[in-house]
C-alpha cells in the first residue's frame, strides 16, 4: 500500500503545482473516455496513453473541435465533412477529398481508425506525429484553406471555447499547443478493435468465423499478410502495389523523400473496416473489393519500384486468386467490421 | 497495476522537473551567473537592414531580405579541462525583426572555465517529430512543414534584381537521410579568451551571423543564369547545399564581455 499512496501523493502535490503553472492537461488517463483500454491483440502503440492522457472534458473539446467547420476558411468543411464515422471515418462515395468551395483534392480520404499505433500519416507518410497532422489539412487551399492564427482567432473568440479550454488547459488565451492537443485527444481515441474477428480472436462470448470466412482468414494470413501485417492489418510500409507504369499523376512517398526508389509508392492502408471505405486505393480508382483482387490477381503492372511481394519468380505479376478465394477472401474482410465503432455515440457529432 | 505505476512514474516524473524549473513568479533566485549569448546579423561588414538596403553576395549578385529566422539548438559549452555542459532544453529562434530574440540568456551553467560553444543551427531529428511544442518551437511561429512535418530551419526570404520572379525564398530544414540539413557548430572563441562563469557575474558572447556565408563558401549560389537557385520550399539537395555553405562560417565569435 506503501507505494500507491506516496505515488498518489506525489501526483496530487504535480497536479497542484502544474494547475498553478497552466499545466493542467497532466492527469491520469480516464477509462470513460473511448480508446483508453489498449485491445489486447494489438501492438504497443506509438502515441502512448500517457503522452496525452485522456479526460473526458479534453476528449469532449477534441470532438467538437474535429466537427466545427469554423476550421476551415469559409466555414464550410469540417475534419468530419471528410471522415465520416458510418464509414469507419473514411468519405463515403468521394474518390478523392473535397474541400472549400468545392475543391477536389488530389487523393481518396482514408479511414480514421487505430490512429494511435502509426508512426506517420496519409498515404505518403508527410506528417509525423499525430499532434501536428492537423495542420495539414487545414492550411491546405484544396481542403480546409485556413491558417493556424485565423483559427485560434476564432476560437478565442468563442465564449463556449475560451471557456472549456481554460476548464482544461488554465487560463490564459487559446494557443497552439492547447489546440492541437485537444484535436489529438479525439483522433488518437478512434481505436476499432471490436469486430467479430476480434471478439473471436480474443475468445469474447460465442463468437465464431463460417467455414467461408476462416478460409477467408487463412487466405489472408498467406497472400496478403506480408503487407497488411498483425491485427493491425498494415505493416505501416510504403510499397507501390502496381497500379501504374509511371505515377506521373502522384509519386507518393517520392513526394516526401525525394528519392527515385520510392515513386509510386504508397502507405499499406489497414483491412480494418475495408468493407465500409470503399472506393479504394490513394485515388479511389477502385468501387468494389472484388475490382480490388481482380487488380492483384491481374491487374498488377511494373515498374522500377513494384513491390517484390507482386513479382513472384517465374509467375505473372501479382497474387494469383481464384474466384472461389476472392469470394472467401471477401468473407473475412467483412468480419473486420466493426459496428460498434461506427455506431459509438461518443465519437459521433453532438446536437 | 502496470498502468498506475507508469502514471506514477510519469507525475513523480513531473513533479521533479517542477522541482527544478518550478514556476516563475514562485522562484527567488540567490544570484546565480548568467551566461548571454548576444547575435547581430550581419551581411558581410554591413549590419543587416530588414527591406530596405541592398547587399551583393560574393558572386556579384545584389538582393534585400525581408525575413530572416534561423533556429539555434542543443547548446553546449566546453570547459578547458574538456568537460563539457549541455543547455537543457535549449531552443530558440532567432528572428532579425524582433530585437529581443537577438538575445539569449541562460542560467544554469556551473562556474567553471570555459574554452568553447557548440550548438545546432536547426532542430535535431528527435524534436522534429516530437508532437506540438510551446516555445520557440511553437507551431505558431510559422517555421513548420505541415505536409512534410519538420521545422524549417532557416528562413530567407527577400528580393534580387537578378531572380527571374525577383523574389528569394529560402526555407532550408530536414533532418533525414540523405538530405539532413541538421548542422552542428562550434564557433571558435577569440585566441587566448576564456569564458569565466562566476556567481554574481553576467558574462555575454557576442556573436556575429553573417547571412553571406549562405551564398558562398562550399557552394556558390548565383540568383540569376544557369544553375541560379531562387527557391528552396522542402528538405532536398538544394536545402543541403545552402546547410552545408552556413555551417561553414556563418557564425564566428567576436569577444566575450566578462562582466
Amino acid at each position: 500500500m506503501r507505494r500507491p499512496l506516496v505515488a498518489s501523493l506525489a501526483c496530487g502535490l504535480a497536479g497542484l503545482l502544474l494547475a498553478g503553472c497552466g499545466l493542467s492537461d497532466v492527469v491520469a488517463p480516464d477509462a470513460s473516455v473511448p480508446g483508453t483500454t489498449l485491445p489486447a491483440n494489438f501492438p504497443a502503440p506509438v502515441y502512448a496513453l500517457d503522452a496525452n492522457p485522456p479526460t473526458p472534458a479534453a476528449f469532449a473539446l477534441g470532438r467538437s473541435l474535429f466537427y466545427d467547420p469554423r476550421l476551415s476558411r469559409d466555414g464550410s468543411v469540417s475534419c468530419g465533412s471528410c471522415h465520416q464515422q458510418f464509414v469507419a471515418f473514411a468519405n463515403a462515395d468521394h474518390r478523392l477529398s473535397h474541400g472549400v468551395n468545392n475543391r477536389l483534392g488530389t487523393r481518396n480520404a482514408p479511414a480514421l481508425q487505430n490512429l494511435r499505433w502509426k508512426p506517420d500519416f496519409f498515404w505518403d507518410g508527410g506528417p509525423k506525429n499525430i499532434e501536428t497532422l492537423p495542420l495539414a489539412p487545414l492550411t491546405n487551399p484544396l481542403e480546409m484553406d485556413e491558417t493556424l492564427p485565423r483559427v485560434l482567432a476564432k476560437l478565442n473568440a468563442d465564449p463556449g471555447y475560451a471557456r472549456r479550454f481554460a476548464a482544461v488547459y488554465g487560463p490564459g488565451p487559446i494557443d497552439s499547443y492547447q489546440f492541437l492537443r485537444a484535436l489529438a485527444q479525439f483522433t488518437a481515441a478512434l481505436t476499432s478493435a471490436s469486430s467479430r474477428y476480434d471478439k473471436v480472436v480474443r475468445g469474447e462470448g460465442n463468437a465464431v468465423l463460417t467455414a467461408g470466412e476462416m478460409r477467408g482468414r487463412v487466405l489472408v494470413a498467406q497472400k496478403c499478410a506480408s503487407c497488411h501485417a498483425t491485427d493491425l492489418f498494415t505493416d505501416e510500409s510504403f510499397r507501390n502495389n502496381g497500379l501504374s507504369t509511371s505515377f506521373g499523376a502522384d509519386s507518393g512517398r517520392a513526394h516526401i523523400t525525394g528519392r527515385t526508389t520510392d515513386v509510386g509508392r504508397f502507405k499499406v492502408p489497414s483491412l480494418r473496416n475495408v468493407a465500409l471505405t470503399p472506393p479504394y486505393m490513394h485515388d479511389g480508382r477502385f468501387a468494389t473489393l472484388l475490382q480490388v483482387l481482380a487488380h492483384y490477381d491481374h491487374g498488377v503492372v511494373a515498374s522500377p519500384t513494384l513491390d517484390a511481394a507482386l513479382r513472384p519468380a517465374g509467375g505473372p505479376l501479382g497474387i494469383p486468386l481464384t474466384s472461389t478465394e476472392q469470394a472467401d477472401i471477401i468473407a473475412f474482410l467483412q468480419t473486420l467490421t466493426d459496428d460498434s465503432f461506427i455506431h459509438d455515440a461518443r465519437l459521433a457529432e453532438q446536437p | 497495476m502496470k498502468r498506475f505505476s507508469i502514471s506514477a512514474l510519469s507525475c513523480t516524473f513531473a513533479l521533479a522537473m517542477l522541482a527544478l524549473t518550478g514556476c516563475k513568479k514562485d522562484v527567488v533566485v540567490a544570484a546565480p551567473p548568467t551566461v548571454s549569448l548576444e547575435f547581430e546579423q550581419t551581411v558581410g561588414a554591413d549590419q543587416l537592414v530588414l527591406d530596405t538596403k541592398t547587399y551583393n553576395t560574393l558572386a556579384g549578385d545584389q538582393f534585400r531580405v525581408s525575413i530572416f529566422r534561423q533556429y539555434i539548438s542543443n547548446i553546449i559549452f566546453t570547459k578547458t579541462d574538456g568537460s563539457t555542459y549541455a543547455v537543457p532544453d535549449s531552443y530558440y529562434l532567432l528572428d532579425a525583426a524582433k530585437p529581443d530574440n537577438q538575445h539569449i540568456t541562460l542560467t544554469g551553467v556551473p562556474e567553471g572555465d570555459y574554452k568553447g560553444l557548440t550548438f545546432t543551427i536547426g532542430v535535431d531529428s528527435l524534436h522534429n517529430v516530437s508532437g506540438t511544442q510551446k516555445g520557440a518551437l511553437d507551431v505558431s511561429n510559422n517555421m513548420f512543414w505541415t505536409w512534410n512535418s519538420g521545422y524549417i530551419f532557416t528562413k530567407l526570404e527577400g528580393s534580387s534584381p537578378q531572380s527571374r520572379t525577383t523574389a528569394l525564398t529560402f526555407h532550408v530544414g530536414g533532418f533525414k537521410t540523405p538530405y539532413n540539413a541538421v548542422r552542428t557548430v562550434s564557433p571558435a572563441f577569440p585566441a587566448g579568451t576564456t569564458l569565466l562563469v562566476r556567481a554574481g557575474h553576467t558574462p555575454e558572447i557576442h556573436l556575429n551571423q553573417d547571412l553571406l556565408k549562405m551564398f558562398s563558401g562550399p557552394n556558390t549560389i548565383r540568383f540569376g543564369g544557369t544553375g541560379s537557385m531562387i527557391e528552396i520550399m522542402s528538405a532536398g539537395a538544394n536545402a543541403v547545399q545552402v546547410a552545408n555553405n552556413y555551417a561553414a562560417g556563418m557564425f564566428t565569435v567576436e569577444h566575450i564581455h566578462a562582466n
